[in-house]
């Protein structure tokens, strides 16, 4: 007599990701992903500031542009936006929930605390925390220039400059950008265990991958302010 | 530490002197233990005459079935996850029987099964080395010293064949040739390679694979499993068994649970000498409080010791380490040829090296049986040239291993077991020898059981190591996994049938039925009172003493003389605990003393049963090797006139000579020889 | 040997505990953490105090029964099972903290004892393969390259004690998980079944409280078998490859 012990069962893609730990995990792994593909965008773009104003107002200008004459001024960039917006809302929303349900998983700490994990590991709460924050202020100051000490629309370079140029604004960017190397130093690596990329041949490439994306993109984003307190880019 | 501060479990349980719980011994005066009484003969009923080929095939179709739709209808208990039990419930809720199941372990997958090493036989023949169910057969009644039932030997062989199909399905990985097909070894005792093994851990991948069926049916909702809970006793209600008496080990609660029959398969009872090779928590209470109630005990001074077990270190010592015997296919035994020899071993030449078994056994060499090769190294030790402290200890080398194979072939053929091995020591065994000692490791005997794995208490069955069908005085290497997994798949679900669909359905008995108080309240009575003794001395201190009782006159080599001084021993040592013990802490809660305690109760008076049965069989045979039977050259005497029955002892009394019952064994197709392994 | 000992007592599941300090003298280097354990539960039995409950079975490091966190470390400073971690990986007068695996899925039972049925029933959700006794085909029908078998049987080896769970920053149990998956998943007895298992499996191990994976790599360093941490990442594999395919 066979005796069926399992149910068959069919729902929605979404449900079933959403619903588990393993799925949520991918979710943040994917968002993490778009995320850091248009941080390596971000930093090529904003590494020619050291080419002049010209050439670097006339990039913020296509921005707007790109995409024509197929799509209206702004489209493209608004698809951006919005796909940026749709990841950064799922990274947070999921890394909200499944930290959440760790530290409800751990309630009580060991009597006996022996330093743990890497710091890159431990910082990933706090660092994501750090970033949301970062990224709020970095919007308001150089793309609604609400909080910009200068804040003139369609002079990125000018204005890029005038933030820099306060002590408080390079202290916040260089903050956030470190947060950024470390969060992308455990990210990254995370990322490709949670989309199963990761085995033992390939986890040494996978991790000096993740140290010198991190790297790169720290070194490539400081070196604006520096620029601009050094008086390279002024 | 704290002033002692007195524990007041009475305040909870009050004692009740109208009730007088069987503790203590009430032996009449003047009557000695040993003055045991001879019952009727007992025959296996069971086994079917014919062609010992064709019995199994005939016993199955004889055996009456229940119909699929009815066997919901039926309850049966199953006590123990090991490998009997563990395969026994899976296979009882596949066929559609609701199964209730105990173990006392945190959960199923942690029975003591899981930590046999070397592997399981079977009779494929992949070799191609003139294996074949006879010569398995053959093998295993001979390994036995003859003293095991042919026909349930045969039928072992016959189905150790599904098994390896059976787990192999499971997903037990075991060990294979690049071919992709599977690997196997010989092992001590035998010629031919029809060992399968999963690296030094197949106990572990059989037992997980049980597991993970039982786990199936639990899921399924066929077997209710009780983890952390331990049978106390055995409920026998109007002739029949019809339940057990159990209590959670966590909240203390003492539960009654019923069926239509009982199978245990809670293991043997090597722990009665305190320092064994099994599971710190494996006891004899189930088999001992069935015996108590009706079960006849057969062959309990047959019992196992390993000869490749790591040394002793100290008093502290709280139990023994079995290396796999696997170790002796390419490992050398030897000792100074010397005694008193205390250079360090690499310094002492070839030529005073005493290879003892390849110099006593040519042609089997360091692959002799187990209780041969056991004696052997005490007879060595004796002489004065056992290694290590205290000189209980002899040589295991693999130098000559390293140098034929290489150390990479070496460590990928033991590599687990030598890390074992250095972790313990803290020697490195591919630089200095391995020392080893032997030790308590399995036991023969058990409750009586006929061919269908019946106990004399109708509805009681007994699976695996806790009953004492298959090895005869002694067992083979790798045939423990083979037997356990053979009662469980395949010769309980079949035997179990017949006797389900003969009995009358019954209602199970109500709480106030005369058996269901009396077994609950002895069993609450006796936690009360070892809470309530409030002694001076600990229920470990009690277990020490006992076993190195047994060690020293029940052990390895036992006598009259010995033998005599144990059971004049045992009945004070008993009086002694009730006396003096000391339980802290209550019943109602996780109490790991109240536990070990009440094991040790039932230690106390099993070991009197196997001191008489040793003294009563004035033979030497597998592993009871009795000093005044020896043939010149101090080789075990079996005693084929006198001796070719299973002691099947009666319980009357704690203390109370029991009554002896013989069955007596036929041998038609492996004729009795003297073993010989020269 | 001579150390002062601070072990969590817990007299009941729902009682408070705290840390209790002990001194223990005449230690020998050569007993096991346990038999230490021991030393100290005869003198307090004899003092009139109740035992340290642990639990502890077969003592050779195979059944998984064993599981403390010494000194803040899931099964102590070696990588191996509480029980077969020895004195001499101690010096006389250390001071040793002892204490149970914390994780809510693991609720403590009194002292050193915790509750890790939620294993079992994350095996019951699906770690096994469905063969009926008696159904098996002849074992040699399906023949298993040797590189399967070996890596089904590294993961296999699992004791099921729980030190990932332990060692784990968010108490998760994704190396116990994966060890079950990876067994079964690489041999062809347990491919029939492998979508619904990992799907079941995740799904259980979530419902039962224990946390998400967050790479740390603790769970692997305390592991005493060296289940490895790649195992999480083959698990998540076979996982969205099974979630992929349950929509079909």
């Amino acid at each position: 007599m066979a005796l069926a012990t399992r149910t068959d069962r069919h729902p929605s893609l979404v449900r079933v990701f959403w619903a588990s730990t393993v799925g949520k995990k991918a979710v943040m792994a994917v968002s993490g992903l778009i995320m850091l593909g248009y941080l390596v965008a971000h930093v090529m773009g904003n590494l020619k500031i050291f080419f002049g104003p010209e050439e670097f107002n006339a990039y913020g200008h296509w921005l707007r542009t790109m995409g024509g004459p197929v799509l209206h001024e702004k489209w493209a960039l608004w698809l951006v936006r919005v796909a940026l917006l749709a990841a950064v809302l799922a990274h947070g929303v999921s890394a909200y929930q499944l930290s959440r349900r760790d530290l409800r998983a751990r309630p009580v700490r060991y009597v006996h605390r022996r330093r743990r994990t890497s710091y890159a590991t431990r910082t990933m709460r706090w660092g994501g925390v750090i970033l949301a924050l970062f990224i709020v202020w970095h919007l308001l100051d150089l793309t609604t220039l609400t909080v910009n000490p200068r804040g003139q629309e369609g002079h990125p370079y000018e204005n890029v400059v005038a933030t820099f140029s306060t002590w408080y604004g390079d202290v916040i960017y260089l903050v956030a950008m470190l947060a950024v190397g470390l969060h992308v130093r455990h990210g990254f690596w995370s990322a490709a265990q949670t989309l199963g990329a990761g085995n033992a041949a390939r986890d040494r490439t996978l991790k000096v991958l993740a140290n010198g994306l991190a790297l790169v993109l720290t070194a490539g984003f400081v070196s604006v302010p520096v620029a601009v307190m050094t008086g390279v880019v002024s | 530490m704290n002033a002692p501060d007195r524990p007041a479990p009475t305040d909870r349980r009050p004692e009740r002197p109208d009730v007088l719980p069987d503790f203590t011994d009430h032996r009449p005066d003047g009557i000695d233990f040993t003055g045991y009484r001879t019952g009727e003969p007992l025959g296996d009923t069971r086994a079917p005459d014919g062609p010992i080929a064709e019995r199994w095939d005939r016993r199955r179709f004889e055996a009456r079935l229940v119909s699929p739709a009815n066997r919901r209808k039926h309850t049966v208990l199953v006590v123990g996850t090991g490998l009997a039990g563990g395969s026994a419930g899976a296979t009882l809720a596949e066929q559609g029987y609701r199964v209730v199941q105990f173990c006392y372990q945190d959960s199923p997958r942690r029975a003591h099964s899981i930590a046999a090493q070397g592997g399981i036989n079977a009779a494929k023949n992949y070799r191609n080395d003139g294996d074949s169910v006879h010569r398995l057969f053959y093998d295993t009644v001979k390994g036995g010293d003859f003293r095991a039932r042919e026909s349930n030997v045969h039928r072992l062989a016959q189905i150790s064949v599904q098994i390896i199909d059976q787990c192999v399905a499971q997903g037990v990985p075991f060990a294979r040739e690049y071919g992709g097909l599977l690997d196997t070894r010989s092992f001590g005792g035998v010629q031919v390679s029809r060992t399968f093994y999963a690296r030094g851990q197949t106990g572990q991948q059989l037992l997980l694979g049980a597991y993970q069926a039982l786990s199936r049916q639990i899921a399924a909702g066929r077997v209710e499993m009780h983890p952390r809970t331990e049978m106390l006793d055995l409920i026998v209600a109007d002739g029949r068994a019809r339940g057990i008496v159990a209590r959670n080990l966590v909240t203390g609660e003492i539960s009654t649970h019923f069926g239509d029959a009982v199978v245990l398969a809670t293991g043997g009872y090597g722990n009665v000498f305190h320092l064994s090779t099994n599971a710190m928590n494996s006891n004899a209470t189930a088999v001992w409080r069935a015996h108590r109630r009706g079960a006849w005990f057969a062959n309990p001074c047959f019992t196992q010791i390993h000869p490749t077990c790591i040394p002793r270190t100290g008093d502290h010592q709280s139990k023994l380490t079995l290396m796999s015997e696997s170790l002796r296919n390419d490992g050398r035994i030897w000792v100074p040829k010397a005694p008193g020899d205390d250079r360090a071993p690499a310094d002492i030449p070839e030529d005073e090296r005493d290879y003892y078994l390849e110099r006593i056994y040519p042609s089997f060499g360091n692959l002799v049986p187990r209780d041969i090769a056991s004696r052997a190294a005490k007879n060595v030790c004796d002489e004065g040239r056992g290694v290590g402290p205290g000189g209980q200890g002899v040589y295991l080398d693999f130098a000559d291993a390293v140098r034929r194979m290489g150390r990479p072939a070496v460590e990928r053929r033991y590599g687990n077991l030598f890390e074992m091995y250095e972790r313990i020591t803290a020697e490195d065994p591919y630089r200095v020898p391995m020392r080893i000692y032997p030790a308590v490791h399995y036991t023969m005997g058990g409750l009586w059981v006929d061919y269908d794995l019946r106990t004399t208490v109708p509805g009681l069955f007994a699976v695996g190591e806790a009953n004492f069908s298959d090895h005869g005085a002694n067992r083979l290497g790798a045939s423990a996994l083979m037997q356990g997994l053979a009662d469980g798949y395949f010769v309980l679900p079949a035997t179990l049938n017949d006797y389900l669909a003969r009995a009358p359905r019954a209602e199970p008995p109500a709480p106030d039925h005369p058996a269901v108080r009396e077994a609950v309240t002895v069993t609450e009575e006796r936690l009360a009172r070892l809470l309530a003794v409030g002694g001076d001395r600990t229920p470990d201190s009690f277990h020490r003493e006992l076993g190195e009782l047994m060690w020293e006159y029940c052990g390895m080599a036992r006598s009259e003389a010995g033998l005599r001084t144990a059971l004049a021993r045992i009945p004070e040592l008993r009086a002694e605990f009730w006396r003096r013990i000391r339980v802290p802490g209550t019943g109602d809660a996780l109490n790991q003393s109240l536990e070990k305690a009440n094991r040790v109760v039932d230690y106390l008076e099993l070991a009197e049963l196997m001191c008489l049965d040793a003294l009563h069989r004035t033979e030497s045979c597998g592993g009871h090797f009795r000093e005044e039977s020896q043939t010149p050259d101090g080789e075990a005497a079996r005693d084929d006139a006198s001796f070719s029955y299973a002691a099947a002892w009666e319980f009357t009394g704690t203390g109370v000579p029991p009554v002896l019952h013989r069955e007596d064994l036929v041998f038609e197709y492996v004729h009795p020889t003297q073993r010989s392994y020269a | 040997m001579r150390l002062t000992l601070r072990v969590w007592r817990q007299p009941g599941a729902d009682a408070p505990g705290a840390m209790a300090t002990y001194e223990v003298e005449d230690i020998s280097p050569d007993m096991s953490f346990l038999e230490m354990l021991d030393t100290l539960n005869e003198a307090l039995i004899l003092g009139g105090e109740e035992p340290v409950a642990f639990d502890h079975d077969c003592r050779e490091g195979i059944c998984g029964a064993c599981g403390l966190v010494i000194n803040g470390e899931a099964h102590g400073p070696e990588r191996t099972t509480s029980c077969q971690l020895h004195m001499r990986s101690f010096r006389d007068g250390d001071t040793i903290d002892v204490e149970p695996w914390r994780a809510s899925a693991f609720p403590v039972v009194r002292d050193l004892v915790v509750d890790r049925s939620a294993f079992d029933r994350i095996i019951q959700a699906g770690g096994y393969v469905s063969a009926p006794t008696g159904s098996a085909p002849e074992a040699h029908a399906t023949p298993v390259p040797k590189a399967d078998a070996d890596s089904a049987f590294e993961h296999a080896e699992c004791i099921g004690c729980g030190a990932c769970v332990a060692a784990c920053p968010n108490g998760a149990a994704m190396l116990f998980t994966s060890a079950k998956i990876n067994h079964l998943r690489v041999l062809p007895q347990g491919v029939p079944e492998r979508e619904t298992r990992v799907l079941d499996m995740v799904a259980a191990m979530d419902a039962e409280g224990f946390g998400g994976c967050t790479l740390a790599g603790e769970c692997a360093t305390a592991c005493p078998k060296g289940i490895p941490l790649p195992s999480i990442a083959a698990m998540n594999k076979e996982w969205l490859r099974a979630a992929r395919k349950a929509r079909r």
